[in-house]
């Protein structure tokens, strides 16, 4: 099918691509402590893109018979569409990047069920009046790009994942734990996952009231995707950068960040969510340093921001299937430091451990700034967590943060599955707190 | 799709209660980065799902080919019964069997391609018409869609509707400092909402620019006058949500939180939801379970008094089902959700309101916001100081933070001036964007808590 498409398009285009992706999850939920849901979701579709008198048109559909109207849509959107500053790739050799386990799609669902209820089971022992929500799902996904010029690209991915969410009410005071994993293969138990909710009960037992002013701040692993990443994906897009929009943007070589901290993108870890053989124009991927001991080190395109850039695509464009690519982070990868978490607590005389930062990106994303209610988050005193604070509203800026970190915790751990990060330790973040 | 084949699927299946929704459609888009069209394509997409309900447990389906519907019903049907171990209960409905058509003004769909992109281009160079602007922004898109829904208690709806939304940003740069300032539109069938915004675009590559050299805001405790995008927003995340019985229905510790009767505002807070609000975003006449749009009182005179329901929700609440149960597409089981969310109007005027605040903020605009039931956080697009009951200096960076249970009963007025945003898209339980609408009159908040340098 995707062969007739092609054919079809080049009777009338340069070049031509075809995308195609299918898709099969299976995710059963808990709600209130017990199972609710069990889904099955299927879909696949097919994107087209062509390149018609130096232009580029684009369309998607998931169903057969469209395909001819996909090849006529593509073209006529192509008057109108954005020139194009690249040559689709010929064939490639590609790195070996493990993403699919068999066993996953072979997981039982009756085993996924016992999974979540375990989840779930785990944690209210040891805190019976937690209302608790939990997730675990398993999808396999298969990617297909062929193009005009005789590249023919093909993986499969596999993903599993489980989490658990609990609410605690005590009249208006409501306090929010939870914690998850996202891996490439199935998960035997949840015990890490239990533990980091029971660690999160313990913490939270009493509250603290924490001073208004500039106070140093520890980001947990979560803390730091709730709080810091969301500017740096878009700082190190190419597209930003050749928007002029990127702080970051003529500063390669430059050291904008604490010697300290390096910063990957890496889809070629095996076994990893994010990762990937080839990216979604079928450009081979590469593990690209952003940030070197500090210094700017690289920024990510696709091909046609390369093309514009007057560079070379880092394999890095990402797609949905109803949108043309563009540039992306795959995996983020934060080097660790030598800090451990208790020396970190151990070393502020007041001060924060933030591990949920509420609407952090609902800001200037783009300039850096980071700001948010705490949804769970913990006082430090005199080297001490003393308990958990609320009516509490951090502001910063991440490259601030980023660039006066006291420490770089020592232990790394994966959030979400695209995501892999040790504590962070910043100094001097504006806290206000409701009197 | 035959009627028939569609009824027939839902037949003699050994569940409480089946579902099919298929739905099909097209989209177009065009969108913009600085100078250069950025991406443009039109799509087009078909889907259904099958639901089944056994013993109070859900099995759920989703997929794109159509055909063998049977088989994806009888698929839901075995999920749920694997799920259900209790009782079944849904608030009852009237099978309703009816055709609603999109309801069209000025329909997206009929203008040429070339046309769309003539006024965006026009936009774009007044955008860059202003100096000092680093990158602009413009995304567009419209679409239609036609959902059919059946039961095997013998509804059959079917439904369309055309939608067509605009973002419009720009981005002002001096050295490190990066600030933007947008603008959302969005109709349910009329494309004459995007035309004509000429004046405005001029205005936002203004805004952005002078938000470079605008001070951060202090942070602290301010009076605050919200206008009515960022109240609509305000109402939506800070209560609207905390209305959706899904979180608390089997929770009875919040039920005893949101006990209907509490007080939350001053006599003169009425809040309402409904997507029998005509010709809004969140306007429609089913929702994703076939039960009839209604208007809903969420607090009236300061005191909640009703909340939003899917028809297992208001089952389980012994409560009146009020038609929010929404998916955002095929892909998605319905769960419960807003429509169109407001503040009513008051009386009093926005110089009376600013009159009487010695040192304060005026905040307008949205950029974003989010909640946890209890405590909620959105961010202003613009803002101002109030000094002696004027409007001074711009600020930026204004984000406004605070616990729900305190800060409606901190609204002390209320204005004359309610005016709705139809920009907007709601996410939840990984279903966006949804078409919602949400708005206010100015309100004026005490003792609101701010987050800043």
């Amino acid at each position: 099918m995707e062969e007739e498409i092609l054919r079809q398009a080049m009777q009338v285009a340069e070049a031509a691509e075809v995308y195609w992706v299918s898709f099969q999850e299976t995710p059963v939920s808990f709600e209130a402590n017990r199972l609710k849901y069990l889904t099955t979701r299927q879909s696949s579709g097919v994107a087209l893109r062509v390149i018609v008198n130096g232009r580029i048109g684009h369309s998607a559909t998931n169903h057969r018979e469209d395909m001819a109207a996909l090849v006529s849509r593509a073209v006529e959107v192509a008057q109108f569409g954005p020139e194009a500053h690249f040559e689709l790739p010929g064939p490639q050799t590609y790195p070996s990047v493990e993403a699919y386990d068999p066993q996953t799609e072979a997981f039982p669902v009756d085993a996924m069920v016992e999974l979540g209820q375990g989840l779930i089971d785990g944690v209210r022992a040891h805190a019976p009046d937690l209302q608790c929500e939990a997730g675990v799902a398993k999808e396999t996904l298969t990617l297909h790009i062929i193009n005009s010029r005789g590249s023919q690209a093909e993986y499969h991915k596999s993903v599993f994942s489980a989490s658990l969410w609990g609410t605690l009410v005590q009249d208006t005071d409501m306090l929010f734990v939870g914690d998850g994993e996202t891996l490439c293969q199935p998960m035997t138990d949840g015990l890490v996952i239990i533990e980091r909710v029971l660690r999160q009960l313990e913490l939270a037992q009493r509250t603290a009231t924490v001073s208004s002013g500039a106070l140093p701040v520890i980001f947990t692993p979560r803390g730091v995707r709730s709080a810091l990443v969301a500017p740096l994906y878009a700082a190190f897009s190419g597209r930003v950068v050749l928007q002029g929009a990127s702080p970051l943007g003529g500063r390669l070589g430059e050291t904008v960040f604490s010697p300290h901290l390096t910063l990957w993108d890496d889809p070629t870890l095996p076994l990893s969510p994010g990762g990937r053989p080839f990216d979604d124009e079928g450009i081979p991927t590469q593990r690209t340093p952003l940030v070197a001991a500090g210094a700017v080190a690289n920024f990510l395109y696709d091909l046609q921001t390369a093309g514009l850039a007057g560079t070379r695509s880092t394999g890095s464009a990402r797609r949905s299937l109803g949108g043309l690519p563009s540039p992306s982070v795959s995996t983020l990868i934060v080097d660790e430091g030598e800090a451990t978490f208790p020396d970190m607590v151990a070393d502020m005389k007041e001060g924060l451990v933030i591990e949920d930062l509420m609407g952090a990106s609902q800001g200037n994303v783009l300039g850096g700034d980071f700001g948010g209610n705490v949804l769970l988050g913990y006082k430090v005193e005199a080297g001490t967590i003393v308990g958990r604070v609320k009516d509490t509203m951090v502001a910063g800026n991440v490259y601030k943060v980023l660039s006066s970190l006291r420490g770089i915790g020592q232990e790394a751990r994966w959030v979400g599955g695209h995501l892999r990060t040790p504590a962070l330790y910043g100094d001097s973040i504006s806290v206000s707190t409701k009197s | 799709m035959i009627r028939e084949e569609i009824e027939q699927a839902l037949k003699g299946h050994d569940a409480d209660y089946v579902e099919l929704r298929l739905e099909e459609g097209e989209t177009t888009r065009l969108s913009y980065r600085g100078r250069e069209l950025e991406d443009i394509g039109r799509n087009a997409s078909r889907g259904g799902n099958a639901r089944a309900l056994m013993k109070g447990g859900w099995g759920f389906v989703s997929f794109n080919d159509l055909s063998n519907l049977r088989d994806k019903v009888a698929l839901a049907v075995s999920h749920a019964r694997r799920v259900g171990k209790e009782e079944s209960r849904l608030a009852q409905i009237a099978p309703t069997v009816e055709t609603v058509p999109a309801e069209v003004k000025k329909d997206p769909l009929l203008i040429p391609l070339a046309e769309k992109k003539r006024l965006l281009d026009e936009y774009n160079e007044i955008l860059w018409s202003s100096p000092r602007l680093q990158t602009s922004s413009i995304s567009y898109s419209d679409g239609r869609r036609r959902t059919v829904f059946a039961n095997s208690e013998g509804a059959y709806i079917e439904q369309s509707r055309v939608d067509v939304v605009a973002r419009l940003a720009a981005v002002a740069r001096d050295g490190d400092v990066v600030e933007q300032a947008g603008l959302s539109l969005g109709s349910q069938g009329d494309y004459a909402v995007i035309e004509g915004l000429h004046q405005q675009v001029k205005e936002l590559g203004q805004q952005a620019v002078t938000l470079l050299s605008a001070p951060q805001v202090k942070r602290g405790e301010y009076t605050v006058i919200l206008d009515p995008v960022l109240a609509g927003v305000f109402i939506h995340e800070a209560f609207g949500h905390l209305s959706e019985a899904d979180f608390l229905y089997e929770n009875p510790k919040l039920q005893e939180v949101l006990v209907l009767g509490r007080t939350f505002g001053q006599p003169h807070l009425n809040v309402v939801d409904g997507a029998a609000v005509p010709g809004l975003r969140g306007s429609y006449h089913y929702d994703d379970e076939g039960v009839p749009a209604t208007r809903t009182y969420l607090i009236r005179e300061g005191v909640l008094v009703g909340r939003l329901h899917s028809r297992e929700t208001a089952a389980k609440m012994e409560e009146p089902p009020t038609g929010n149960a929404r998916a955002v597409d095929y892909r998605f089981p319905p769960i419960v959700r807003m429509t169109n969310t407001f503040i009513e109007t008051g009386t009093a005027t926005l110089q009376d309101m600013m009159a009487e605040i010695p040192e304060g903020l005026y905040v307008k605009n949205w950029f974003g916001g989010t909640t946890s039931i209890e405590m909620f956080t959105f961010s202003a697009g613009e803002a101002y100081m109030i000094r002696n009951g004027k409007i001074a200096e711009p600020l930026r960076g204004v984000v406004l933070t605070g616990n729900v249970f305190t800060t409606l009963a901190n609204i002390d007025a209320i204005g004359n001036d309610l005016d709705m945003n139809q920009g907007g898209g709601c996410g939840k339980g990984g279903q966006a964007p949804l078409p919602v609408s949400n708005g206010s009159p100015h309100i004026r908040i005490r003792n609101c808590l701010v987050g800043g340098r």
